[in-house]
């Protein structure tokens, strides 16, 4: 592999890995708070639809980012009121609203469009444009660093630099405030929360809600970052890659950086299997690659790589006891 | 909270819970701006009104019987198996070597074979997380869903790189040879009556009815299911009785895989007599819905198996004969696991306003 | 209210607490009935009581967590009302809970000011605590390092941040709820100087406890509990144990049992140094040694929580320990390895479980159903190799809820639909009729009514004279006292002390169940 390819292949890990952090950092405020989600993958659904429509017929990217972000938050509001006010099952609700956003996004899509369930193409205003970087051109001369710069870093959609600031935002939300305190502690023990008289309900829904908007972002940008408009399935199982990611990282936010950039790594890398026979001089095969995200984290959620333990109180309804 | 009466909680919570979900459908159909009248008529004569939906309704009844049952006998368990569709698919592959390499004489010969290969596979494929969850303690949930991943994965390999005929383009296995051909309904002497066409309803249907058959017996009738059932339904209890945690986790599971991975003969053998990338069409995660609108009870699969194949062979009509995309289907899926899986609660406490008043008219 | 002028200030000075008619219900049962108490600034007050007497359902209502049906509550002589924990904090209300309530992967420093924080950002808030923290370590003896994290420190550390918790959120009125159920007698013995020190220092202090012995040691003054109803309080330095466990355990209408003298044949069971350590690496039965003829009932007393749970426990194959065990002369295996329920079944071992509901049956199976439960591999149920005989145990079944007069006598009824009694009485036809060696039975009649209580004692007694060893495990001292042959007294993981019924009486029972042995104290090192 020369160094162009490298660059190549980096280049589009920085894309790819975007919507897996923001689903990632999404599933984290919701799990840290104690309520399981594994719906992401319908609200990024939700919203990649939504911000394609919306983008579609506006031309604006900004005002189909928000739509993406509503059309989220109903899905999160929905997963909140079955699992905190009618304290279902959490996974059912997940898996139910998968299914319902899978069908109703093509519905729509397919009922304003016409055009098989995918949203019009999107280009110019109505899509995260490159942002160049200051210097980037200036130092693209530079060797090995310069075109680091300027390809990797240099160059990408808004929604790219904005996960990016999510991680140390989220970092210093949860360590270093007080809804971060008592986020993490009513995924731990509600009674403790409960009892120092702070409402678990209230808290829980501020978590939810703030999956919702991460989700809104993270399909935001599938539509109109990644690709141009909406289509069928189009998040095709990153809401489970960003779960996935969220073990791995074991429910912290810079390790959820790396490990969604090391997913969205193997995704780069599936996308060349050409670069991968050159560099290795066999062939891995592309299903291998894609199916590398889940065994890691079985191998992770086995305990045999360190234990991931999960927020204590996650998956259980708080009721008050004795 | 008012307790229901044990027949509405039965019967009742299913029934408001689809009604719920046609509702909202309905809604949809209505806010893209088509009839809802018009697609139900639709549905119900595609799906029923003619001996050649009927054979569709049923081919995709059976699958949905085998994944429900899955999802229901792991549920008894107090296991959540959401990986029916992964546990198929490797069924499928199962059924596929077996229908290839083994030169069969006949169909009544291959059909075990092919049932014994395909539960096996499943099962295999719920060991893993079956004892993950037992030793442990992953959650069962998170296993299976990566586990549905990574039998995707290994599918397409195996289709692309294994075992695709040379110069084909097309991810698959080679036909399999006619001897391991089911028969169809319509090739059954007697039923052909019934269904004068090509349909893909095969004798796989009347596996599905021993399955449910026997599963039923199992959970009701051995010592096995009793104590599958108690576990369910309290560990400590369980541990009391001297029941084995691990041993009946690992049974349910295995059980469970089993059954999903059994489905293939449907679908892989029956149908499409070759294995191709996504054989199981969802009909796994159907499964699920499956299973919560039947009450956990072979009978109610039996009847939410049969609904839910009118729902797919429906909604394939709506996506033929009207603007209505085909995804109405995965909508209404969704709906039912959603009000009967997780707004449970929801529907009980609907139902409760019902039943309060005249419980204290009667006190 | 007459005498020294200190007394006069106390009595002029309103209570720190004061509660009016307290009434509270849950469903049916009555937990507090009218509760009058008023607890005087600046002193330790007890309450005691036995498990059950509705002490933390009392101090539940004080701190906001259940509303009163009825009564009021007056803090610092004016009313106040506590909706919710919120309130309570805010009166100055501070609660140690017998669960603590603190997030195991936080440091103490992050427990403690978690939903006492100052503004939105913790760096401030986290700096002010370790300073308070500080003070409250020096002043009180409450020495914790700040920066370790809950699930490193010891049960006794954790009781701190408790107590660090509800004084940094200004509390002058701290609640303890059976504050050293999980402490060794030196961390006991420390608790109670935070405690002087606290009660110097001006703060009242209500500890709810069922242990006479620190009852004495440390309050001023002390409510009797019994039943739902406030039985009496009184100055502590003029009462004694003695009248204290009279109080407390009450004298009910003693239930004859009509029941001949024991004849005891050869040795049924014999324990030996048999020691249980639970999941929080707690000994809970600290070397038990017993024996049970044929023939006879041995009774274990004790408030509950002492270890006999345990005890029944790994008798019963459910969990597991060291020691020696021995039933008809050969041992059993204690590790779990080869045994079960399953195993201790075959051996002849019958138990009827404390906890009915959550260990002796499956509350949505039918009673049919659960009168295999445990048995269900017996050849009498089983139709073939494969199938279970459904009908045999239906018909099995009717014939025991003839011969154990369950009402109603329908065995297609889910077992939730009995009542607690006739729960039991299903359980006890399981068991009993299995003409098992060893009946180990546990609270045979809570929750049970009068009708079925004579019945279930009758049953007991038959299959004790038909020669069978029974462990009957109860905290009724009555139903101990009229059953027993032999009454062995259980305290904190040990037997402390063996009498004969016709030997002994409830005051002595009673003072041997709160560790007092000749006026000692069974807890002292």
């Amino acid at each position: 592999m020369d160094f162009a390819t490298l660059i190549q292949i980096l280049d589009s890990t920085m894309r790819l890995a975007t919507p897996l952090l923001l689903a990632c950092l999404a599933g984290l405020y919701s799990e840290r708070s104690g309520i399981f989600d594994i719906g992401l993958e319908g609200k990024m659904l939700m919203a990649a639809m939504c911000t394609g429509a919306v983008a579609a017929l506006t031309g604006s990217v900004w005002i189909g980012l928000l739509a993406g972000i509503a059309g989220s938050m109903i899905f999160a509001l929905i997963h909140g009121v079955a699992s905190i006010t009618f304290r279902g099952n959490q996974l059912i609700s997940g898996v139910a609203l998968n299914f319902v956003a899978s069908g109703i996004t093509v519905l729509i899509a397919q009922s304003l469009f016409r055009q098989g369930g995918r949203t019009p193409p999107l280009s110019g205003p109505a899509r995260f444009n490159p942002i160049e970087l200051p210097f980037a051109e200036a130092l693209s001369g530079v060797p090995i660093l310069g075109p680091f710069y300027a390809e990797v870093i240099s160059g990408h959609g808004a929604l790219v630099y904005i996960a990016l600031l999510c991680v140390p935002l989220t970092w210093w939300a949860l360590f270093r405030t007080r809804f971060g305190l008592r986020l993490r502690a009513v995924g731990e023990n509600p009674a403790s929360v409960d009892t120092a008289g702070i409402s678990v309900v209230r808290l829980r829904y501020t978590a939810v809600i703030i999956t919702g908007v991460l989700c809104g972002l993270a399909g935001a940008y599938m539509a109109a970052g990644l690709q141009t408009g909406f289509g069928k399935e189009m998040t095709a199982g990153r809401g489970y890659i960003a779960l996935a990611a969220l073990i791995f990282a074991k429910w912290r936010p810079w390790y959820a950086l790396m490990a969604t950039l090391l997913f969205g790594f193997f995704q780069a890398l599936a996308l060349r299997p050409d670069v991968i026979k050159g560099t290795l001089g066999f062939d891995v095969p592309v299903p291998a690659l894609d199916a590398l995200p889940y065994i890691l984290t079985v191998i992770v959620l086995a305990g045999f790589v360190g234990r991931a333990i999960p927020p204590r109180a996650g998956g259980e309804p708080y009721v008050k006891e004795r | 909270m008012t307790r229901l009466p044990r027949w509405a909680d039965l019967v009742l919570v299913p029934l408001i819970s689809l009604l719920l979900a046609g509702i909202i459908s309905a809604l949809v159909i209505l806010a893209i701006g088509q009839s809802p009248m018009e697609a139900l008529r639709t549905m119900v004569t595609g799906a029923l009104g003619s001996a050649y939906g009927w054979g569709y309704t049923l081919y995709y009844a059976t699958s949905f019987m085998f994944t429900g049952l899955a999802v229901t006998v792991a549920f008894h368990a107090s296991l959540f198996n959401i990986g029916g569709e992964g546990q198929a698919q490797l069924g499928g592959l199962g059924v596929a070597l077996v229908c290839l390499f083994i030169p069969w004489p006949h169909w009544t010969l291959a059909l075990p074979g092919a049932m014994i290969a395909g539960a096996l596979f499943g099962a295999a494929w719920a060991a893993i997380p079956a004892y993950l969850q037992a030793k442990r303690g992953s959650h069962v949930v998170i296993t299976t869903i990566m586990f549905n991943y990574i039998a995707a994965a290994l599918i397409v390999y195996m289709l692309v790189n294994v075992l695709r005929p040379a110069g084909q383009m097309d991810p698959a296995t080679a036909r399999f040879p006619a001897a391991t051909n089911l028969p169809t309904l319509h090739e059954i002497p007697g039923l052909s009556i019934l269904f004068d066409k090509q349909i893909p309803a095969n004798v796989t249907l009347f596996v599905a009815l021993l399955a449910c058959w026997l599963v039923w017996l199992l959970l009701w009738r051995t010592r096995l299911g009793y104590e599958i059932r108690a576990f369910g339904r309290s560990e400590p209890a369980a541990l009391y009785a001297g029941i084995s945690p691990f041993r009946v986790t690992m049974i349910a599971m295995l059980i469970s895989g089993g059954l999903a991975g059994l489905m293939s003969i449907n679908n892989v053998m029956g149908e499409s007599e070759r294995l191709l990338q996504n054989s199981t069409e969802g009909a796994g995660f159907i499964g699920i819905a499956v299973a919560l609108m039947g009450r956990n009870h072979p009978i109610g699969v039996f009847l939410a198996a049969i609904l839910f194949g009118f729902l797919f062979q429906g909604g394939a009509e709506l996506g033929l004969w009207t603007s209505i995309p085909i995804e109405l289907r995965t909508v209404v899926q969704g709906l039912v696991i959603l009000f009967t899986g997780a707004l449970d609660h929801m529907v009980r406490m609907l139902l409760g306003l019902f039943f309060a008043p005249r419980r204290t008219q009667v006190a | 209210m007459t005498g020294d002028t200190g007394k006069e200030r106390q009595a002029t000075a309103a209570p720190a607490i004061e509660l009016r008619g307290i009434s509270k219900a849950f469903g049916p049962v009555q937990a507090n009935k009218d509760i009058s108490i008023r607890v005087a600034k600046g002193t330790i007050h007890g309450i005691i009581g036995e498990n059950g007497a509705g002490k933390s359902t009392l101090m539940s209502i004080l701190y906001g967590f259940y509303k009163a049906d009825s009564g009021q509550i007056l803090i610092n002589g004016t009313p106040t009302a506590i909706p919710d924990s919120q309130a309570a904090i805010r009166a100055g209300i501070g609660m140690v809970f017998q669960h603590f309530k603190l997030v195991q992967n936080f440091s103490v420093l992050e427990n403690v000011i978690l939903g006492a924080e100052d503004g939105a950002l913790l760096r401030p808030s986290l700096a002010k605590a370790r300073k308070v923290l500080g003070e409250l370590a020096a002043e009180y003896e409450l020495d914790v390092d700040p920066d370790e994290v809950i699930e490193e420190l010891s049960v006794g550390h954790q009781q701190r941040v408790e107590i660090l918790k509800a004084l940094y959120r200004h509390a002058d009125i701290l609640i303890l709820d059976e504050p050293t159920g999980v402490l060794t007698p030196a961390e006991a013995d420390h608790l109670f100087r935070i405690l002087r020190n606290l009660k110097e220092q001006g703060k009242t202090i209500i500890l709810i406890t069922h242990k006479l012995r620190e009852i004495m040691e440390i309050t001023d003054t002390v409510s009797v509990m019994r039943r739902g109803e406030m039985t009496a309080t009184v100055k502590t330095a003029e009462t004694s144990p003695e009248e204290l466990a009279e109080l407390m355990v009450g004298r009910k209408v003693l239930l004859d049992v009509a029941k001949t003298p024991a004849q005891p044949g050869r040795v049924v069971l014999e324990v030996e140094n048999l020691r249980v350590v639970d999941e929080d690496k707690v000994e809970r039965l600290k070397g038990i040694s017993l024996k049970i003829c044929a023939g006879e009932i041995l009774g274990i007393a004790g408030v509950a929580g002492n270890g006999q749970s345990e005890l029944l426990a790994v008798l019963g194959g459910i969990a597991r320990g060291t020691g020696i065990i021995r039933l008809n002369g050969d041992q059993i295996d204690l590790t779990g390895q080869h045994s079960d329920g399953q195993s201790r079944r075959a051996r002849g071992i019958a138990h009827v479980p404390e906890d009915r509901q959550h260990l002796g049956m499956i509350m949505d199976f039918s009673a049919w159903e659960n009168t295999a439960f445990g048995y269900h591999h017996d050849p009498a149920y089983q139709k073939n190799r494969w199938l279970m005989d459904n009908d045999a145990i239906l018909e099995n079944t009717k014939g025991k809820m003839e011969r154990f007069d369950v009402r109603p006598p329908i065995p297609t009824l889910s077992a939730k639909s009995f009542s607690g009694g006739n729960q039991q009485k299903i359980i006890l036809a399981r068991e009993i009729e299995r003409n098992p060696d060893l009946l180990l039975v546990g609270q045979p009649t809570r929750g049970v009514d009068i009708g079925a209580i004579e019945f279930i004692h009758k049953r007991i007694v038959e299959l004790r004279d038909a020669g069978k060893a029974v462990l009957l495990v109860s905290v009724e001292l009555d139903e101990i006292m009229s059953l027993s042959d032999r009454i062995a007294v259980m305290f904190d993981g040990k037997i402390m002390g063996e009498r004969l019924p016709e030997g002994t009486n409830e005051r002595e029972l009673g003072l041997l169940m709160a560790g007092i042995t000749d006026g000692k104290t069974g807890e002292a090192a």
